[in-house]
């Protein structure tokens, strides 16, 4: 029954037919990790306007960290990538360590979100390709190329576009392109 | 300028992950949006590939508007609280080499010489907004997140899959640095 109901989830979306593996249903495989279950509370909850206006408060916080901490800068990421500051890898590498130990501290201690669920992360899946891994490192490369092109990523460009920066206008067209290029193309490409 | 340091930047951005799932139960990614915002383009569904036929007001709006904040934040950031005409504070070898690529206008966030309504018309800005954009669209989507949703969200949730996509980035962006941007502008 479960199974059934599922498989349709699967066959509903732009899934790929070569790969009968369970995996996530189509919308989960991307950022919105909630674990199944909670979906329906956590997608409702999430909508509420103070909710919205804690996210966007939460996003104006972390736009202005951005800023100040220069991540939006296209000189920062170029030298990033050049390894002639550790500025960005200290930036990165201490995000990564305070979001690991938070995350930690979650599990230990089984704490819930303010509506009362439990808090999971669902694991991110390899995918059912026949090169393993295939959507992780094609598509990690083709951002990776397009991340210091334009020295932006998708949460400093949406800043830069705040600040006035707006030549970052045909930037997002053109990353809203390259997203629909990507759906129009999903079911040819391997994951 | 100096920039706000390292050891309080990357705590505070760190902080943005539990912050998300304690209150909602999210997690912390901002190329989802592209998604989202390709999603809610007025067209009909016939014409969308499947992959964005979805209800995105119940799976991305809390994230549309995440997005905005930042916008938002980027609006205080840049505006209010930066002096403009001030200097990067850029390491001496970084703006060694730039000058090698004839960029030698330091100021604001991106070089106007490369990136701006006016480099548009030349092939390399075009190449780097246009093209760095598209890719930055499909490549995000292709790998299943970003800078933040894999760099950030997966690799301190020791997810594997993660630290491949990360690998992924680096590896495109050092072929970018090293090899294109000389064959485009030196």
């Amino acid at each position: 029954m479960t199974d059934s109901a599922l498989r349709f989830r699967q066959s509903d979306g732009a899934g790929d037919g070569a790969s009968p593996r369970v995996e996530p249903p189509i919308e989960c495989l991307d950022t919105e990790q909630v674990a199944p279950a909670l979906r329906p509370r956590a997608l409702a909850e999430g909508n509420a306007p103070l909710a919205l206006a804690v996210y966007g408060l939460l996003g104006a916080a972390l736009g202005l960290v951005f800023t100040q901490a220069q991540v939006i800068s296209w000189f920062r990421i170029y030298e990033m990538f050049r390894f002639e500051s550790f500025h960005m890898y200290g930036i990165i590498g201490s995000a990564v360590a305070t979001a690991a130990l938070s995350i930690w501290v979650i599990k230990k201690l089984g704490l819930t979100t303010v509506h009362g669920e439990p808090i999971q992360l669902s694991a991110k899946a390899w995918g059912g390709s026949r090169v393993p891994g295939a959507r992780y490192w094609m598509g990690g490369v083709t951002f990776g190329l397009g991340w210091a092109l334009l020295g932006a990523c998708p949460g400093p460009l949406v800043a830069l576009l705040g600040g006035g920066v707006s030549v970052m206008l045909a930037a997002l067209v053109a990353a809203l392109a390259g997203t629909w290029t990507y759906a129009s193309l999903r079911d040819h490409l391997p994951h | 300028m100096s920039p706000l340091p390292w050891y309080v930047a990357g705590p505070l951005i760190g902080l943005v992950v539990p912050a998300l799932l304690l209150f909602g139960g999210k997690a912390f990614g901002l190329s989802a949006n592209l998604r989202h915002a390709c999603a809610a383009l007025p067209v009909s569904n016939r014409a969308k590939p499947g992959f964005l036929r979805y209800d995105w007001r119940t799976a991305g709006l809390w994230n549309l508007v995440f997005a905005a904040g930042i916008a938002v934040g980027g609006f205080l950031g840049i505006r209010v609280f930066s002096d403009p005409s001030a200097a990067m504070g850029l390491s001496a070898d970084t703006v060694a080499a730039l000058a090698d690529l004839g960029v030698t206008d330091l100021t604001g966030f991106v070089p106007a010489q490369l990136i701006s309504w006016g480099a548009l018309a030349t092939p390399g800005g075009a190449l780097m907004v246009l093209g760095g954009g598209f890719l930055v669209g499909f490549g995000a989507r292709w790998a299943g997140g970003c800078t933040s949703g894999h760099a950030i969200s997966g690799l301190a949730d020791l997810q594997l899959p993660s630290l491949v996509a990360v690998a992924g980035f680096f590896v495109g962006g050092l072929a970018v640095t090293h090899f294109v941007l000389p064959l485009l502008l030196g």
